[in-house]
């Protein structure tokens, strides 16, 4: 054993002995849990730095000075800024709208509405970007030849390879967010001073906005910030959308950065911008949420009632189900004929008819397999691990296992503020080179989407662990059961919804990833995002359709089967 | 009967030969089967990619071919990091951008072999060291949707896409993706200096990535007008009933020949060799003309009667050292002209 490595561990076993509440025989498994976290985060983040502060002479701020002056990169970055402006904004006007109309209004079909919004949220940014390609090109869109056809008109009704037409898609696979975090906000709100206000003779609306407004502004602020990062973060859609206008982002600029000869560390140093700009973003967020907090918010206490829509009801639910086609029925018909005509541009007649698309991504086309079999893998893989990993930390943080434990939080939520190119980034500056070359097989995928996800995973079961109390396992480890002994039969069986919705987000998230793996895949590691990509810059229309639908498919599988077996909604709002 | 004996002498010969010949073939088919596979890192349209694979597993069963396809520039990308982390994947590299196997060449990447049947091809499809062939070649093109544009309007030259009544309505691949589009700008700016990308982005283009991606676009009416193109590409689309018309500009067509080499430390070393006397042989060169709608530097190859012979044509060739040396310029500019 080298003296490094001795000496790390000597000095746990010191730290740990003087940090125990008591001493526990598990304390290894619990203190490897948090080491290997916390090196999953440092790692890459380190790579990073080194590599846009060394180089052979020395440190050099010359990247960063090239960052800032260089054109190109200015524009990118003026880019994302405004489009995730717009992002924010938009998404939280429908989301929060969406959210409220349905935890505090009498509108009908709520259900339904429920489960289209996750569905939105379920459908990757990539597609949706995609199927409006198809939906709202300017000439060939199914969209704009109904509008020229309506109104007789030459020109176009939107053009989608556009900032506007951009932003519009982002935000319609942002919103889901913003819905789920207003939302619980909403039910937590009473209705005592909403009756106040009525009974001092203002009006249904004025109460609105002067009371219940001003009460979800701190989750509106941060339903804002929320999807703001979700749209900086965003690789596929600018690709689809901007790229064909002439439309850089930061994230396509840093994909471009790996062309040959490849400048990895300009990648790293334009990641750093995105890096503090996420940062800075979730303290002021989190400053906000936390200052004005829910003060007014009386927990569950005070009454609900809903607000009456009147006469209003059927026509609020017609827009909001407008809205909803928009992110989910129009881009998923558009899918299914393109995946079942020859050309995707002509009615779906008879003669226009076709099954090749589908036989020939399943069977003739070689990467298909290859990528579902590496897709389906890595999910199952990285849901797993993934949930384990953020049961155990969350469990070190919600007990206090050991001094500094609550630090660890900080280390599983410390991905949101990585943006999954820059996570990539440091990886595959990471584990390209000797010793550890992960670069060329499925595990550096695996890495990236372990760290990516585990913020999720952690909030989940954290927010599980709060609502158990320790008493049984108290009373388990009192009869002589050991910590992982007590949290395997006791508290995980207790937190067993809340763990299986960890799991599927993950599993999702996974398989829908394209912003890390768009960097570190390999021949070999393809996954199903990828080849997508790689087929629209060739612009196989239907064999992408057809691959789009596979993974929507999947996920919603994936979602029925666990509220069929957790019992619960996985878009975590209450009913 | 002297005579009839030198010609038995030389039948014998030949027989002889072509025994040994046949023996050969037949050892590296054998030791071909014991690999089992080629990796073929290719930026050929992926429908060619597999028909071509499938022609190949056809013929020697037991012997697969694993297709990675994507654009020029992605697979010299991916081979360089690929190499860079000490990765031995592939054994084919074939691009459409001849500069890249003069860098490769250079690194000291490429394996020399030369199959049997190249020989016979012009010069143009050589590496006079020996390390690549011209497996295909294709032209870059003007094309248009005759439902949208009638053809007496249509563009007839590269000058008169600039013409700013075509503004929203060009589409354009790019050079940093495709190995075609960086071949085509190299030999229009060569031509027309870069004045002319200049003038062609004011009409504010559609850029796409793959030079197969514009057929796609034009037949569906989502532009109208291609800039440029894999020729071989929009003549697919067209058999397939799409409305395209292709225009083959008289100030010269840029002649794109895309090489293909073995890998250095290919891992398939038999297979990838069995796979190049397979794509060399005249059988599968016909097939490329006949059903991919490429040209060959095959001389015997026979073209469909709807395509232009490649020698009433004016073409514009390009040298692979000044494409390796310009490319990362090329790359810069264009982005500069049209935004990305």
């Amino acid at each position: 054993m080298p003296a490094s490595q001795s000496g790390a561990i000597a000095w746990i076993g010191h730290t740990g002995r003087s940090m125990l509440r008591f001493r526990d025989p598990t304390l290894p498994v619990w203190l490897g849990a948090a080491l290997l976290l916390v090196f999953l985060m440092l790692f890459p983040l380190g790579a990073i730095f080194r590599t846009s502060l060394w180089d052979d002479s020395g440190i050099t701020l010359n990247r960063y000075l090239e960052v800032f002056t260089n054109e190109q990169f200015l524009k990118a970055i003026w880019n994302t800024l405004i489009i995730s402006t717009w992002v924010g904004a938009i998404a939280v006007v429908i989301g929060a709208l969406l959210a409220w109309l349905v935890a505090r209004t009498d509108l009908p079909w709520k259900k339904p509405i429920r489960a289209l919004v996750m569905a939105s949220f379920v459908t990757p940014p990539f597609l949706g970007a995609f199927a409006w390609t198809l939906l709202a090109g300017p000439n060939a869109g199914s969209l704009n030849k109904l509008y020229r056809a309506v109104t007789g008109s030459e020109d176009a009704l939107f053009n989608i390879f556009s900032m506007p037409g951009l932003i519009f898609v982002m935000a319609l696979y942002s919103f889901p967010f913003v819905f789920s975090m207003i939302a619980n906000v909403c039910e937590l709100i009473s209705s005592d001073l909403e009756d106040a206000a009525e009974i001092l003779g203002a009006s249904k609306w004025h109460t609105a906005w002067t009371v219940t407004l001003p009460l979800a502004l701190p989750a509106l602020v941060g339903g804002f910030i929320l999807a703001f990062l979700q749209s900086l973060s965003l690789f596929g859609a600018p690709a689809i959308l901007g790229l064909p206008a002439g439309l850089h982002t930061i994230t396509t600029q840093i994909w471009t950065l790996f062309q040959y000869p490849p400048r990895l560390d300009m990648a790293a140093a334009f990641s750093v911008p995105l890096l503090l700009a996420t940062m800075l973003l979730l303290t002021v967020q989190k400053r906000i949420l936390g200052r004005k907090g829910y003060s007014t918010v009386g927990g569950k206490g005070g009454q609900k009632r809903l607000i009456r829509l009147g006469w209003g009801r059927i026509p609020v639910l017609l827009f909001v189900f407008a809205i909803l086609s928009l992110s989910v029925f129009l881009p998923y018909w558009i899918l299914l004929k393109a995946a079942l005509s020859k050309a995707w541009a002509l009615p779906l007649t008879w003669d226009n008819f076709t099954l090749h698309n589908i036989y020939f991504s399943f069977f003739e086309y070689g990467d298909t397999q290859l990528a579902i079999y590496n897709t389906f893998k890595l999910g199952l893989i990285t849901a797993t691990v993934g949930t384990l990993l953020a049961t155990l930390i969350a469990y070190i943080t919600n007990r206090n296992l050991f001094r500094g434990a609550r630090y660890l939080s900080f280390f599983a939520l410390a991905p949101l503020v990585i943006p999954g190119i820059v996570l990539a980034v440091g990886l595959f500056i990471a584990y390209t080179r000797p010793p550890l070359v992960l670069y060329g097989t499925i595990w550096i995928l695996f890495v990236a989407f372990l760290t990516k996800e585990m913020p999720i995973g952690f909030s989940q079961a954290e927010s599980t662990f709060k609502s158990i109390h320790p008493e049984l396992e108290d009373a388990s480890r009192i009869i002589g059961a050991n910590r992982l002994v007590s949290l395997k039969d006791i508290t995980a069986p207790l937190a067993r919804s809340g763990l299986i919705a960890a799991w599927s987000f993950i599993f999702i998230g996974v398989i829908r990833e394209l912003s890390a793996a768009i960097l570190l895949f390999a021949p070999k590691s393809k996954v199903v995002s990828v080849v997508i990509f790689d087929l629209k810059e060739e612009g196989q229309v239907g064999v992408i359709a057809v691959l789009g639908i596979l993974l929507l498919v999947v996920s919603f599988a994936v979602i029925l089967a666990v509220q069929w077996f957790g019992g619960r909604d996985v878009v975590a709002t209450r009913e | 009967m002297k005579k009839i004996g030198i010609y038995f002498v030389i039948l014998a010969g030949i027989f002889a030969l072509a025994s040994l010949v046949a023996a050969q073939d037949a050892a590296l088919i054998q030791a071909a089967k014991k690999e089992g596979k080629v990796v073929w890192y290719t930026s050929l349209a992926l429908p060619s990619s597999t028909a071509i694979a499938h022609y190949f597993e056809k013929k020697y069963p037991g012997v697969s071919v694993e297709v990675h396809r994507t654009g020029s520039q992605r697979v010299l990308q991916r081979v360089m990091q690929e190499a860079g982390a000490g990765i031995k994947n592939v054994d084919l590299i074939h691009t459409s951008d001849a500069g890249h196997f003069e860098l490769l060449k250079d690194k000291n990447m490429l394996m020399k072999y030369s199959p049997q049947a190249v020989s016979s091809f012009p010069d143009g499809f050589k590496d006079k060291a020996g390390f690549y062939y011209g497996m295909r070649a294709t032209l870059s093109v003007i094309a248009y949707n005759p439902k949208s544009i009638a053809e007496k309007d249509a563009p007839k030259t590269w000058k008169d896409l600039l013409n700013p009544k075509w503004s929203g309505k060009e589409v354009s691949a790019h050079p940093g993706y495709s190995g075609i589009i960086m071949t085509h700008v190299l030999a229009l700016v060569n031509a027309n200096g870069w004045d002319y990308f200049r003038d062609l982005a004011k009409n504010k283009l559609h850029l796409v990535q793959s030079a197969n991606d514009p057929a796609g676009l034009v037949a569906s009416g989502e532009r109208p007008l291609g800039v440029n193109g894999a020729e071989y590409f929009y003549y697919k689309t067209q058999k397939q009933g799409n409305p395209i018309k292709i225009v083959y500009p008289k100030e010269g067509v840029p002649l794109v020949v895309s090489p293909i080499a073995i890998a250095k430390d290919a891992p398939h070393a038999n297979a990838v060799k069995l796979f190049m006397e397979f794509i060399f042989a005249k059988e599968s060169q016909q097939l490329l003309a006949d059903k991919e709608g490429l040209y060959t530097g095959h001389p015997e190859v026979t073209y469909p009667a709807d395509k232009p012979k490649l020698k009433d044509l004016k073409l514009l060739s390009t040298d692979a050292d000044e494409l390796e040396k310009r490319n990362a310029e090329i790359k810069k500019r264009f982005v500069e002209n049209f935004g990305a």
